[in-house]
């Protein structure tokens, strides 16, 4: 991925905490996002692991793993986190930084069974996955 | 208006028609008829969660004005997803006076949105329709034994849930009126995987095998449900496993009971082994 762009131009922290309204420096690394996570032995590093990257500036550190793509905001843990960190809205916020980079994680032409997926499966998707 | 506007969605003329279909019959026997509404838009299966992002939250809004403009002040879906976008961007309308205002400036729509609509799931509505629902029960589901399962939008975040978050009650509360014999199933709140099915479906795959092997172990027969991309995620992707269990849209079970026909068309394992093995159909 073509990245460099970004880790120039963007002060990372300041944007992931603009963009989805969450403080990052509340979380107290309890691990309760990760407990109840659905996805989580899909993610190559935890969810506090991503916030702790986040505060040190280490955007590269975040975008060489998985974990903010496989988060499906189901909210999991947004609901559970004793500090009431909206965490989904963190994940989204740093994919945000992303696809509007114009790094798309999902190509159109290379989704082969489209015709058989429901619609709302393909929106959704999309919406998650490109800028 | 008798009834309810009702707000269909993309998926719901489609891949989820069985669930419209059995809904209408359903809403029509209980007369509570579901009145689709003259003019709506794809509300976009998922919320927009930054802060600065206003244009994903057009299109819902876009149909929150269609309804004020048919003069009514609800909106009912099927779909857990529509209803939970629905209900998210209305609420952030309805939260933030600035949001609002800048989204009247960009809609061309005349007059502006009010904030005036309300946006209710299709629970909601059968909440409190207990004993129309037991009247209208002609053949009591008694030997079908079934797993409740919520999935996400339904519940989460917790300011749009139709129940409780980590201990909902109310699709088991609406199964036992119709006579099926309900399982717990702690697995009813997690992930199906959602549209994670379009490009990762290996991570599906999983989410499927443990919310159906739970299943199975605890005895369900079948999964009963009501958002149409779990129903397509737990259906399809059983094909990855050693299971084949039905899985129904909860107005599908309704319909059964309530004798009405319904074409159940769509599922990719088909129920009607299990329904005639159970003598519900013959």
């Amino acid at each position: 991925m073509k990245l460099k762009k970004l880790t120039r131009d963007i002060d990372f922290m300041d944007k992931v905490e603009e963009l989805s309204g969450q403080s990052l420096n509340s979380c107290i690394r309890c691990g309760t996002c990760a407990a109840g996570c659905p996805f989580v032995e899909d993610m190559e590093i935890l969810p506090e692991r991503v916030f702790k990257y986040i505060t040190l500036g280490e955007f590269e550190k975040v975008l060489e793993h998985n974990t903010m793509w496989i988060c499906a905001a189901c909210y999991t843990c947004s609901v559970r986190c004793p500090r009431d960190i909206d965490i989904a809205k963190i994940m989204e916020a740093v994919r945000q930084v992303i696809l509007r980079a114009n790094i798309d994680m999902v190509d159109v032409d290379e989704v082969d069974n489209i015709e058989e997926l429901p619609q709302l499966a393909v929106v959704g998707c999309f919406r998650k996955e490109t800028g | 208006m008798k009834g309810h506007l009702y707000y269909p969605g993309c998926t719901m003329k489609t891949k989820a028609s069985d669930y419209e279909t059995s809904a209408m019959k359903v809403m029509e026997k209980l007369g509570q008829p579901l009145v689709e509404m003259e003019d709506w838009y794809c509300c976009g299966a998922v919320q927009s969660l930054t802060e600065d992002d206003i244009m994903h939250q057009i299109a819902p809004i876009r149909t929150m004005c269609c309804a004020q403009e048919q003069g009514e002040d609800e909106v009912v879906t099927l779909c857990d997803m529509c209803y939970n976008v629905l209900r998210q961007a209305n609420d952030r309308m309805k939260d933030k006076e600035d949001d609002l205002e800048t989204m009247n400036e960009f809609l061309d729509e005349d007059p502006d949105y009010e904030g005036g609509v309300e946006v209710y799931h299709l629970f909601h509505i059968l909440k409190g329709m207990e004993d129309e629902i037991k009247d209208a029960v002609e053949m009591p589901l008694d030997d079908l034994v079934v797993a409740p399962y919520y999935g996400c939008m339904l519940l989460r975040p917790d300011n749009v849930a139709v129940d409780e978050t980590e201990d909902p009650e109310i699709m088991e509360d609406m199964l036992e009126l119709l006579g099926v014999k309900v399982l717990e199933n702690p697995k009813r709140t997690e992930c199906c995987g959602s549209y994670h099915t379009v490009n990762r479906s290996d991570i599906v795959e999983k989410r499927v095998e443990d919310i159906v092997s739970y299943a199975v172990e605890e005895g369900a027969e079948a999964i009963v449900l009501s958002c149409p991309l779990c129903q397509f995620n737990l259906d399809f992707h059983q094909r990855a496993t050693d299971f084949d269990v039905p899985i129904f849209y909860i107005t599908e079970l309704m319909a059964l009971a309530f004798g009405l026909d319904i074409d159940m068309k769509n599922h990719k394992i088909d129920p009607r082994s299990l329904l005639k093995e159970k003598g519900i159909l013959e």
